[in-house]
């Protein structure tokens, strides 16, 4: 079959699995990004296990497929925990992130792993290359849709907006950009470091359909990207509003938990808590 | 009086007519290649494109960072992307974007910076692409070529096509000299012997083979014989060349139209020094930005001229012959 698509319980179940998985790599790898990832659990669970994304494991690069573009990179350990779970690579390997040799890099690399499409880590790419996937459906006359994840922070970025009026200029209507709005970047509140806001009129603005989302409601999320799959004259933008560090009380309450990993201790309480969602 | 006359070397077109033709016949023949524009190809001669091929050409507009980033997509998806502007604005605007999506991802998009070098002349130094080889020198997997004529443009567009990866092409504003005879030997990694010579060696890629060969003739006339070697591919270097040049020449003289600094004569002389090190002189923009002029007085200025080639030699060779009495004189020293 082309994807997954899960009951609403199941997707539940799975994305406290990949919060556990999430957890569990970056404490063992004692670095990472686990709070940027809780953020947008949802958000990658509905698109691949509630069948929005079109894809096939065992044919990685199959040309029709959707596309995931996590121009986020530093939420790598969520994309790779999803991958796993989706049939890409076997999920023993999630353990070998950041090592010597491993192809689970802090930030994904392209294509060395099935199912990373692009290089990201440096912010603000993410929207291009998507762009050119979608330029490519065009003159290759197939009918996939691409989406790409970026974090708000990330919007600060110039190409962001470079990459959003071209899309806007050549009407793509199968390129999907999703905020994660969690309202914090590595040294504190956006709203405080560099507002985004009005963020609905920007996007507006450069021409893109809007709409916004509670980035943690499963039901709401299906609900909204089968609205974004009808937009046919230009693209559209989710702007999930999230939690950073969803999931895990103390984490949610400190920013600051942004670039690190928890302790062994820090994990085991997380654990008890995200096992009670 | 204009650079390879004293060769006798054929007037040739603006390397940039040169590129906007050879682009043109390698879309008729590659029909996965498309042509990603910064809003220059009026300039860059990318345009030849837009009018035989108008849905194989997109204008990014004035967006170098959109515009590398749009190429990794659509390489990623099979088409095999060149990206055209200046080299200046392109290296310097979207290096990150060069670096992630292209380099690090090993993407096969080809990456053409025009107006290389300082002889764009009157637009000045913020369009001038001097320090362009060396921030792609920069970058591991990307291979760099740097044609002399319309010829080697044409082989250097063809090779680009039929090898997987990342490449970056100069092209230039500048009426190079013909230099290359139709179906001359002309592959990427692989240095061309243009004259032979025992005395020293001239090694130059761009517009500066072109000074290099005149410079040939010039010292021709003096009893000296220069060898002259095209060394048109940066990455991956041909350092059997080198090490060859060092080794049966014994002097060495690197020209380029770019800083010395993390150019083609410092990655030269690198290899010289590892194999077989031998006296070396550099032909090339001091650490400066240069000013705004006519293309032939600047090379006259900054001194890249023939003269300037041919001065270097000179040193070089006098070098030389200081090493080798030194030696002689040493060797002869009894050991105590």
């Amino acid at each position: 079959m082309e994807g997954m698509r899960l009951s609403l319980c199941e997707l539940k179940n799975l994305a406290r699995e990949l919060r556990l998985d999430v957890l569990e790599m970056t404490t063992r790898a004692k670095s990472g990004h686990p709070s940027s990832c809780f953020s947008a659990v949802e958000i990658l669970t509905v698109l691949y296990f509630g069948g929005i994304l079109r894809y096939h494991p065992d044919d990685p690069w199959w040309e029709e497929r959707d596309r995931f573009i996590l121009s986020k990179g530093h939420a790598a350990p969520l994309l790779y925990a999803v991958l796993a779970r989706a049939g890409f690579f076997p999920r023993e390997r999630l353990w070998t992130l950041r090592s010597l040799g491993s192809p689970l890099q802090g930030h994904p690399v392209a294509r060395i792993l099935p199912g990373v499409e692009a290089t990201t880590g440096s912010l603000g790419q993410g929207l291009s290359v998507g762009l050119g996937h979608a330029l490519a459906a065009r003159l290759r006359n197939v009918s996939y849709r691409v989406y790409v994840l970026l974090g708000d922070g990330e919007c600060q970025e110039g190409q962001v907006w470079e990459a959003a009026m071209a899309a806007s200029h050549f009407r793509v209507s199968n390129l999907t950009a999703i905020v994660d709005y969690n309202k914090f970047q590595e040294t504190g509140p956006v709203a405080r470091e560099m507002n985004l806001e009005p963020f609905r009129a920007k996007w507006e603005a450069f021409g893109f359909y809007v709409q916004e989302v509670d980035g943690h409601n499963i039901e709401a999320l299906l609900e909204a990207f089968a609205a974004l799959q009808k937009v046919v004259d230009r693209p559209s933008v989710l702007i999930a509003h999230t939690v950073k560090g969803k999931g895990v009380s103390f984490v949610e309450a400190d920013y600051t938990f942004h670039g690190r990993a928890l302790t062994e201790e820090e994990a085991k309480k997380a654990r008890e808590e995200i096992l009670c969602l | 009086m204009p650079v390879g006359e004293k060769a006798g070397l054929p007037r040739g077109k603006p390397l940039r007519d040169a590129f906007g033709e050879a682009l043109l016949r390698i879309c008729e023949q590659y029909p996965q290649v498309v042509v990603l524009d910064g809003d220059l190809g009026n300039s860059t001669k990318a345009e030849t494109v837009r009018k035989a091929f108008p849905e194989r050409f997109l204008n990014l507009g004035i967006a170098e960072s959109n515009l590398v980033g749009v190429a990794v997509g659509l390489a990623f998806c099979g088409f095999i992307p060149f990206v055209v502007s200046f080299s200046s604005f392109l290296l310097c605007n979207a290096y990150d974007q060069i670096r992630l999506g292209v380099a690090m991802s090993r993407a096969n998009v080809k990456l053409v910076g025009s107006h290389g070098g300082i002889t764009l002349g009157k637009d000045g130094p913020t369009q001038m692409g001097i320090e362009d080889l060396a921030l792609v020198g920069g970058l591991p997997t990307c291979t760099i070529l740097i044609p002399c004529d319309a010829y080697s443009m044409y082989k250097a567009l063809e090779q680009a096509v039929t090898h997987e990866g990342p490449f970056f092409i100069r092209s230039s504003r500048y009426a190079m000299p013909r230099v290359y005879e139709e179906g001359s030997s002309w592959e990427i990694g692989k240095a061309n012997i243009l004259r032979e010579g025992k005395d020293l060696t001239i090694i130059a890629c761009g517009l500066m083979v072109a000074c290099a060969l005149d410079a040939w003739a010039e010292l021709q006339k003096e009893g000296i014989e220069a060898r002259v070697v095209d060394l048109h591919t940066l990455r991956p270097l041909d350092r059997a060349m080198i090490v060859k040049a060092a080794r049966e020449t014994g002097a060495i003289v690197v020209a380029e139209e770019h800083l010395l600094h993390g150019g083609v004569g410092s990655n030269v002389a690198r290899v010289v020094a590892e194999s077989y090190p031998c006296p070396m002189r550099f032909v090339g923009l001091e650490d400066t930005y240069t000013d705004s002029a006519d293309a032939d007085e600047l090379l006259e200025a900054y001194h890249l001229t023939s003269s300037d080639i041919v001065a270097k030699c000179k040193e070089v060779l006098e070098a030389k012959n200081v090493a080798r009495k030194g030696n002689t004189i040493s060797s002869s020293i009894p050991r105590s």
